[in-house]
């Protein structure tokens, strides 16, 4: 276990680590034109950049969804993703739907 | 100094039904039932998601420090793994840019850029008048950073009464709710590549490197996006 001032420090250099991305982008940003190339780079590095980390969550997981099989959470996010399409982009049912088939099928 | 319609405007995506507050409840419960777990108090609990506000990033943290990694071991984890927030950034902060809005209000609101905010600010920018776009964004980053830090705080405090089943449900939502957010965005060729590109490379790279994979799979998916974008004339 972690003493209080590890945490203390994880915690500042976490948000320090994180922040500087942000504020770097948020300069960047006054230097870029929304109708150049450089800013329609961007946003596709920006989608590829999401989707990989999606992939990655979904394929490779960390923490506890590590615990459940692969196939069965292809098969969620599968099953989500119609319900997505079929219940014209509603959010809130494919979500809730999401937990509690994974917790159906990992216990069949 | 800030439009009171337009930031209830951003605030209230919290709301209907393609509401981000469910899966940002689910991941910040399950976030601070781990936290709990890593041995931090509740207090410590609430800064993470207050100053971090990035799950990614507070997933790595609390998973190195569990297993005793150096303090500039998580930095540089953290820093990796969070770095998809600097292209995420400059992709949507010049569409909310205007000359008669103050600095500031940049500077300080990139620290509500996250997956969930950046999802909603992405679908809803056009409606909004060029102008008090940033009012809008500090509305939607209020409102999802606030429901991050409170359910952090929900999940600290319920980490007793989860049970391992209930946990692995909650992490389903968040990437079942991204992956439906990035569909609704594949609105065009260059992004559909670039969101199936990414999909497949992203665990394909980790492999190879678990550290860079993000950053290569999103510069190579991104990089042939655009010049298929190019190539049309789009």
């Amino acid at each position: 276990m972690a003493s209080s001032q590890i945490i203390i420090l994880a915690i500042l250099v976490t948000s320090v680590a994180t922040f500087i991305s942000r504020f770097m982008g948020a300069l960047t940003s006054e230097k870029v034109s929304v109708n150049s190339k450089i800013f329609q780079w961007f946003n596709c590095v920006a989608y590829s950049t999401l989707a990989a980390l999606l992939g990655r969550m979904i394929v490779f997981p960390a923490g506890v969804l590590a615990d459940s099989d692969l196939i069965i959470r292809l098969i969620v996010l599968v099953f989500c993703i119609a319900l997505f399409i079929m219940t014209k982009k509603n959010l809130v049912i494919p979500t809730i739907i999401s937990a509690v088939l994974l917790g159906v099928l990992t216990n069949f | 100094m800030i439009n009171l319609k337009i930031f209830l405007t951003g605030l209230q995506s919290l709301k209907g039904s393609r509401s981000p507050a469910i899966p940002l409840a689910a991941c910040f419960i399950a976030l601070g039932a781990l936290l709990k777990d890593a041995g931090f108090n509740i207090q410590q609990s609430a800064a993470s998601s207050l100053f971090t506000y990035a799950l990614p990033g507070q997933l790595v943290m609390a998973e190195s420090l569990l297993v005793g990694a150096s303090i500039i071991n998580i930095f540089i984890a953290v820093w990796l793994v969070n770095f998809r927030l600097y292209p995420m950034t400059v992709s949507l902060f010049p569409l909310l840019d205007h000359k008669s809005q103050p600095k500031w209000k940049y500077y300080l609101s990139c620290h509500f850029l996250a997956v969930t905010s950046w999802l909603i600010a992405k679908d809803g920018y056009k409606k909004i008048d060029k102008k008090h776009r940033i009012d809008f964004w500090i509305g939607i980053g209020i409102g999802t950073w606030s429901t991050a830090i409170l359910m952090t705080v929900i999940g600290y405090l319920s980490a007793d009464y989860l049970n391992k089943d209930m946990l692995i449900g909650l992490a389903i939502v968040n990437p079942v709710y991204f992956f439906c957010m990035m569909i609704g965005a594949m609105k065009n060729l260059s992004i559909s590549i670039a969101v199936i590109g990414g999909t497949v490379l992203g665990p394909a790279i980790y492999l190879f490197s678990t550290e860079w994979a993000l950053l290569f799979a999103g510069l190579i998916a991104g990089t042939i996006a655009f010049l298929f974008e190019g190539k049309n004339g789009k």
